[in-house]
């Protein structure tokens, strides 16, 4: 096996299961390999896609942010609310960000300053920011956005993709090169392998976790944002539970839950599985709750079948080396 | 910071110094302060709201601190082996739903078979999570988060949609919340209360004093070193799930007789207020520390909260959510500072025995306990595996 296979196993057989998927799904249904179909199995899940890139920096450097899903409700709500009480709508775009990023910013300053765990701390955020949400809107539902705005969610921006997607491959290319191609990318990778080490070589492990979790906290933000204009209307309780597709992602793509190791590019694939899968067992009309039970167990296959592949005797060769 | 500590000081405090240690503890600093938060929370709401302390409200609270409470030791036993388990909520959904359809086809069911069912069916799920975490090692996290959706997913597909009615149910169950075993001055105390109150307490002396829950915490302060000091971590771990998956499937069979009206998404997010819970009670999720009690305590504040909130004119309910974050958050913050000061005090006491890492800049907690669990388990006699 040459040398390039070896190191990227995990990532080759995302690509051989997509290409499995793709196939079995063009199969069972005539309009699968339509382009209309591939746009739209992006676009009914654009929103978690965009987070899950934020994330998989996140996960890499050995935190976890489980406040996502929430923070994106929150961010849709200050611009709700913002745009009922009459700000301009523009204004109110960016009040809502900010407010998204402030989210990350608290979070990450705790996490930084006090080394408690990511965990609680995001967790307290998941219940937290979603109750900020609840203050803002109750439990009525806000829409009436400018037609621009809706727009922006729902018609072709450039070709047959929508603005967001559009945007997720931009992140996706400037967030490969962040990863792979900078020394702050680096950076991300060794604190996630051994933060003492990292903090020994003199590496400012806090501010790159502030950093971290502030882009996190301001993607969430805007993936919320457009979650909004696609959605044309605004509830406090949207985007409940995404967090489970968006670690799923993530994981499956290959990126340890411990830190240090892992590739956009194997995220970037299994994006795409756990999309065409979703689309795939709708095609089929498997209900959408039975989906979230197959995204699942996806979930805990992933990392089980990179423990059973850690085992192999050519991962431990390597790894001996 | 104070997992280190706690486990050293639970072995060592009594037989080394033995003064005032076993007493002044962070478990016993955490419980009290959070008693006073209790009390002082009760008394602006008192002074909130037009005749608060009642009868009724005092009912209110047990009743729904009955199944969190439960929910909030069951997660506790796993959080301090540095574990945690997300599924809780689903199980409650599960075993409530399961046992409600048992209990409306077979009326003349007896309350033993029920809770029995319930109690099972719970611990199976609760194995499930186990044999996962610990023999596939995949972090609980990552497994209880896909069980959350798998348990949910197959009890929605299972129940297409059908909801467990209370007429249907034996008019036992349905009868259950408002049975009193004996009243204080107009306080009604509740038999599921009781029995709640019951558990706690056998629970909490059993992880304190029994070897296997000795044994729990030492695994959640230094996996390795229990691991290396020969105590069976795997299946330990196992049994923490299982206990945590019986216990959620007792607090199903309670939320059955509570509500009585069962849909496929009953018990959805309980995970999230057993989880708060138990931090807000000062169990600390990187294993190894935090007491039953202070779980117990903590899902009382969360009942208080979510009781007292709805009469409050000037907020609403919907501050729930965020007050709730913000106390998870006050919670851990304020733990790490009593952890810092007891550990400060206790590197002073111990310095001719232990070297504690004295560098404060670097707060890494998973680094200090390697020095603790071994010892403990040396004090503890040889393990059995």
């Amino acid at each position: 096996m040459p040398e390039w296979a070896r190191e990227r196993s995990w990532e080759l057989l995302l690509a051989v299961i997509l290409v499995g998927t793709i196939v079995y799904n063009a199969t069972q249904s005539p309009v699968y390999l339509d382009v209309d179909n591939f746009v739209n199995l992006f676009r009914l899940s654009i929103e978690k896609v965009i987070v899950a890139v934020a994330m998989t920096f996140v996960i890499i450097n050995g935190e976890i942010d489980l406040s996502v899903a929430s923070v994106m409700a929150f961010a849709a709500c200050v611009l709700a609310a913002a745009h009922e009480s009459g700000v301009p709508f523009g204004l109110a775009i960016v009040i809502a960000l900010a407010a998204a990023g402030s989210a990350g910013l608290v979070q990450g300053s705790v996490v930084a300053r006090t080394g408690i765990s990511s965990l609680v701390v995001t967790l307290a955020g998941l219940i937290g920011f979603r109750g900020a949400a609840r203050i803002l809107l109750e439990d009525r539902s806000i829409g009436d956005f400018p037609d621009w705005f809706g727009n922006l969610g729902r018609d072709d921006f450039l070709g047959p993709m929508p603005f967001a997607l559009v945007l997720v491959l931009v992140l996706l290319l400037v967030g490969g090169v962040i990863l792979h191609r900078t020394s702050f990318g680096r950076r991300v990778y060794v604190i996630g392998n051994n933060a003492d080490v990292a903090r020994y070589s003199g590496i400012d492990v806090a501010r790159v976790k502030l950093i971290l979790f502030t882009t996190s906290g301001l993607v969430a933000g805007v993936a919320g944002v457009l979650f909004a204009a696609r959605l044309g209307s605004v509830r406090a309780n949207i985007g409940e539970g995404f967090e489970l597709d968006i670690i799923t992602m993530v994981l499956l793509g290959g990126v340890s839950i411990f830190g240090g190791s892992g590739t956009l590019l194997g995220v970037a694939l299994a994006i795409c599985i756990v999309l065409n899968l979703r689309n795939g067992l709708g095609l089929a009309n498997v209900e959408a709750n039975t989906q979230t039970g197959v995204i699942g167990a996806l979930l805990i296959v992933s990392v089980l079948a990179q423990n059973v592949l850690d085992r192999l005797p050519i991962r431990r060769r390597e790894a001996e080396a | 910071m104070s997992t280190a500590a706690d486990v050293a000081r639970l072995d060592g405090a009594r037989s080394r110094s033995g003064r005032s240690a076993v007493w002044v503890r962070p478990e016993r600093v955490k419980e009290l302060s959070l008693l006073g938060v209790i009390v002082v929370a009760l008394l602006v709401f008192g002074f909130l709201v037009d005749d608060y302390f009642s009868g009724r409200f005092f009912n209110r609270v047990t009743t729904s601190v009955a199944i969190t409470a439960v929910l909030a030791v069951a997660q506790t036993m796993v959080i301090v082996t540095r574990n945690i388990d997300l599924s809780v909520g689903s199980i409650v959904g599960v075993t409530a739903y399961l046992t409600g359809q048992f209990a409306s086809s077979n009326p003349s069911t007896s309350p033993a078979v029920a809770i029995a069912i319930a109690v099972g069916l719970g611990a199976l799920l609760g194995a499930i999570n186990g044999v996962i975490v610990a023999y596939g090692r995949v972090p609980a996290i990552i497994t209880t988060l896909g069980t959350l959706a798998i348990y949910r997913s197959w009890l929605i597909s299972h129940g297409e949609g059908r909801t467990i009615t209370a007429d249907s149910l034996p008019s036992w169950v349905v009868d259950l919340p408002t049975r009193t075993v004996f009243s204080i001055g107009g306080l009604d105390i509740r038999v599921a209360f009781a029995v709640v109150v019951v558990i706690v307490a056998v629970l909490q002396i059993a992880m304190q004093r029994l070897r296997w829950g000795r044994r729990l915490y030492a695994i959640g302060s230094n996996p390795d070193a229990a691991a290396q000091a020969g105590l069976p971590t795997r299946r330990l771990v196992l049994g923490a799930f299982v206990a945590c998956g019986a216990l959620s499937g007792f607090a199903g069979f309670l939320f059955l007789s509570r509500f009585g009206n069962i849909t496929v998404v009953a018990g959805q997010g309980l995970e999230l207020d057993s989880v708060a819970a138990a931090v807000v009670g000062g169990v600390s999720v990187l294993g190894g520390s935090g007491t039953l009690v202070g779980a117990f305590l903590g899902a009382v504040l969360i009942d208080v909260l979510d009781q007292s909130l709805v009469r409050v004119p000037q907020v609403s309910e919907f501050w729930r959510n965020a007050i709730l974050g913000a106390l998870i958050l006050a919670a851990v913050i304020a733990d790490v500072v009593v952890g810092q000061r007891f550990q400060r005090r206790w590197s002073a006491e111990a310095r001719p025995h232990t070297k504690v890492d004295s560098s404060t800049d670097a707060p890494d907690t998973t680094k200090v306990p390697a020095l603790t669990a071994p010892e403990q388990s040396g004090e503890r006699g040889m393990p059995d595996a």
